[in-house]
């Protein structure tokens, strides 16, 4: 199968997607004529023309609330919001609005929105570029999630929150944009809501998504190393979350640990860890743990963002702490 | 249209809101309740220029614009009580109706947050190639938010269809517009190269004649306009105000500039007849006790019908039920 880079994988999901549906548009900032500060969306104005493809002024709130709006008259908005961190300059028109406003309406109305949100942290960015906001999205009832891990995820779930009915926070680690994989030439899509076993293995579950998974299967090969068969979860759905793939992998295993990127302190890894112990209390061999960032904003120098910001050694260290229960 | 459909609508406007005061009182209507009585002109004047494939986004004073372009007064009276059959299935309430076969995008609980939202409905209009336009409603007090000015640059810029209604009540809850803005509103508009129009908020005529001025240049493609209506709201900011930021007297006074009591006088001085005035009044009247009463006796949600509604899509199979 051909390798393309996860940027490339998400920019022919929207050429695809605006060939196959005329309701379909980009905006935000820097994308037609610069392309999209990774490259995400080259060659998009050339193919789709500058009503389609919409560079914008440096204004959030009003970008988020007009996505909306265009949504409830029936076009198909992305809108990229360049860094996950601008998310918070626009969260009356994200929560107050964007997900509350089809209940609000008795379901009379639909909110087809895909809010793209490069997340994580780079290379030093610091504090204002670098955060991982799922839990705040999670936590607000209205919004599906969803993180994918690699290019061809990237691809399928893009397509699939284009098509979506509902809105959809799209969360793509920017470390993840230039990673290469295989991606099918034919057209195919990944439904939202659905997680994947992607290594098996029958002593414990470490439970991913995003950028973070792959550290996850790093930690997995050094416990295979030493003999432990560690099965790899990746959920890239965060809402809905697939609780049916995450509960038989964890029965099977009966040990889990939850790793991810945005902060430990009421995380997923939080709810993904309670709803394990209250499900599978009396199947489960050792407390599910917790792996995230220490709980400070994501510093600059490179030695305190690689401290602060979970690594394959401290989900490696987490597995062992739960393996050691007996 | 006739200044007598404009007074029927103004009339329903008023005779609904003095009834939603009496039954919020009554504690038969949950909720807070923002009184739109002393603006009908502004509502009915605007949205008499309505036409289906229009959109509307309205504030947290809402039931007058949404009266005005024509929701069913027994969903919406039924939606104020917190029913089943309201318009939202009491989902919604008073501050967030939807009208979705009328265009209306909702009433707010967010002061100026109709405003992006009435931009993008004008972009969505835009890249579908559909006709329409998108009449925006706000209070004085939306002229400090930020979405405000980002919102009509955005419409600018891009020439969308959208007719800003500034409804200025003088007072934003119980500040007054000069203690809290250092602009003056037409410069603030102007500045963003959008046609800028006032009104005396009190005639029904003037505010639907200066919105057929706007209206024409944005039904040609032109972008958008802005119309300021000065108005006064006559009861307070909520039902409940005690009202100490204002004198009783200037409440008076401009009670005698009733936008009800001017449409009227205006018809009888042109001939109309008070038994046709007061036939349309009787008219109203038994429209809006049905809708009372239907309201009344219409059946509380089910509650586990609070599950409902937030995705369009099934999001799977949650056996505990609540996500």
């Amino acid at each position: 199968m051909r390798e393309i880079t996860f940027a490339e994988a998400t920019r022919e999901a929207m050429e695809e997607e605006m060939a196959r549906d005329p309701r379909v548009f980009l905006m935000g900032e820097d994308i037609a004529k610069q392309g999209g500060i990774f490259g995400q969306f080259k060659g998009l104005p050339e193919r789709f023309g500058l009503e389609r493809v919409r560079d914008t002024p440096i204004s959030e709130p009003t970008l988020v609330g007009a996505a909306l709006g265009a949504a409830l008259v029936g076009a198909r908005p992305v809108l990229d919001i360049h860094f996950a961190d601008f998310l918070l300059l626009a969260m009356d028109e994200l929560a107050n609005q964007a997900a509350s406003i089809r209940y609000m309406s008795g379901g009379k109305l639909r909110v087809p929105l895909v809010i793209r949100a490069p997340d994580g942290a780079i290379r030093s960015a610091g504090a204002h570029h670098s955060k991982s906001l799922e839990a705040l999205f999670l936590h607000l009832p209205g919004f599906k999630v969803v993180a994918p891990a690699t290019p061809k995820d990237a691809k399928g779930l893009l397509k699939s929150a284009i098509r979506s009915e509902d809105p959809v926070l799209y969360l793509e680690h920017k470390a993840l944009y230039p990673r290469k994989g295989p991606v099918p030439e034919e057209e195919y899509l990944v439904p939202l809501g659905r997680a994947e076993v992607i290594r098996p293995g029958r002593d414990l579950t470490l439970i991913s998504y995003s950028l973070t998974l792959h550290k996850a299967l790093e930690a997995a090969e050094l416990l295979a190393g030493e003999g432990v068969q560690a099965e790899v979860v990746d959920l890239k759905t965060l809402y809905p979350l697939d609780w049916d793939t995450l509960l038989a992998s964890v029965e099977r295993t009966g040990r889990a640990v939850v790793a991810h990127e945005g902060w430990r302190f009421l995380g997923p890894g939080a709810e993904i860890a309670a709803t394990l112990e209250e499900r599978l209390w009396e199947k489960l061999k050792a407390p599910v743990a917790r792996v995230g960032a220490a709980h400070v904003p994501i510093p600059f120098s490179p030695p305190l963002e690689h401290r602060v910001l979970p690594q394959v050694e401290d989900i490696l260290k987490a597995a062992k702490e739960v393996l050691a229960w007996r | 249209m006739e200044l007598l459909d404009l007074y029927r609508l103004m009339y329903r406007i008023r005779r609904f809101e003095e009834r939603v005061e009496r039954l919020f009182l009554a504690g038969k209507i949950p909720g807070f309740v923002h009184l739109y009585i002393g603006q009908e002109a502004v509502a009915v004047g605007v949205l008499a220029h309505y036409r289906p494939g229009d959109y509307l986004t309205s504030t947290h004073r809402g039931h007058g614009h949404a009266l005005a372009v024509g929701v069913d007064p027994k969903a919406m009276m039924a939606e104020l009580f917190g029913r089943a059959p309201g318009i939202c299935q009491g989902k919604g309430g008073s501050m967030h109706l939807f009208d979705a076969d009328r265009g209306m995008l909702g009433a707010n609980g967010i002061v100026a947050g109709g405003i992006p939202i009435a931009v993008g409905a004008g972009l969505g209009l835009r890249v579908l190639g559909r006709e329409g336009v998108v009449f925006c409603f706000f209070g004085d007090g939306a002229l400090g938010r930020g979405v405000l000015h980002e919102g009509l640059n955005l419409a600018a810029l891009w020439r969308l269809p959208v007719l800003f209604v500034l409804e200025n009540n003088r007072y934003a809850s119980t500040t007054g517009f000069a203690e809290s803005h250092a602009f003056r509103v037409p410069a603030l508009v102007t500045a963003y190269g959008v046609p800028y129009l006032e009104a005396d908020g009190t005639d029904v005529e003037q505010v639907y004649g200066a919105t057929a001025e706007l209206l024409s240049g944005i039904r040609m493609g032109r972008g958008p306009a802005f119309l300021e209506a000065h108005t006064y709201r006559f009861k307070g900011h909520y039902v409940g105000d005690p009202e100490r930021y204002r004198s009783r007297q200037e409440v008076e006074e401009a009670r005698r500039r009733d936008p009800l009591a001017n449409a009227r006088g205006k018809l009888l001085a042109s001939g109309v007849a008070q038994k046709e005035l007061e036939d349309l009044e009787r008219e109203e009247e038994e429209l809006l006790e049905e809708a009372v009463a239907f309201a009344e006796r219409s059946p509380w949600p089910d509650p586990e019908e609070a599950l409902t509604d937030l995705f369009a899509e099934p999001v799977g199979d949650y056996p505990w039920g609540e996500g």
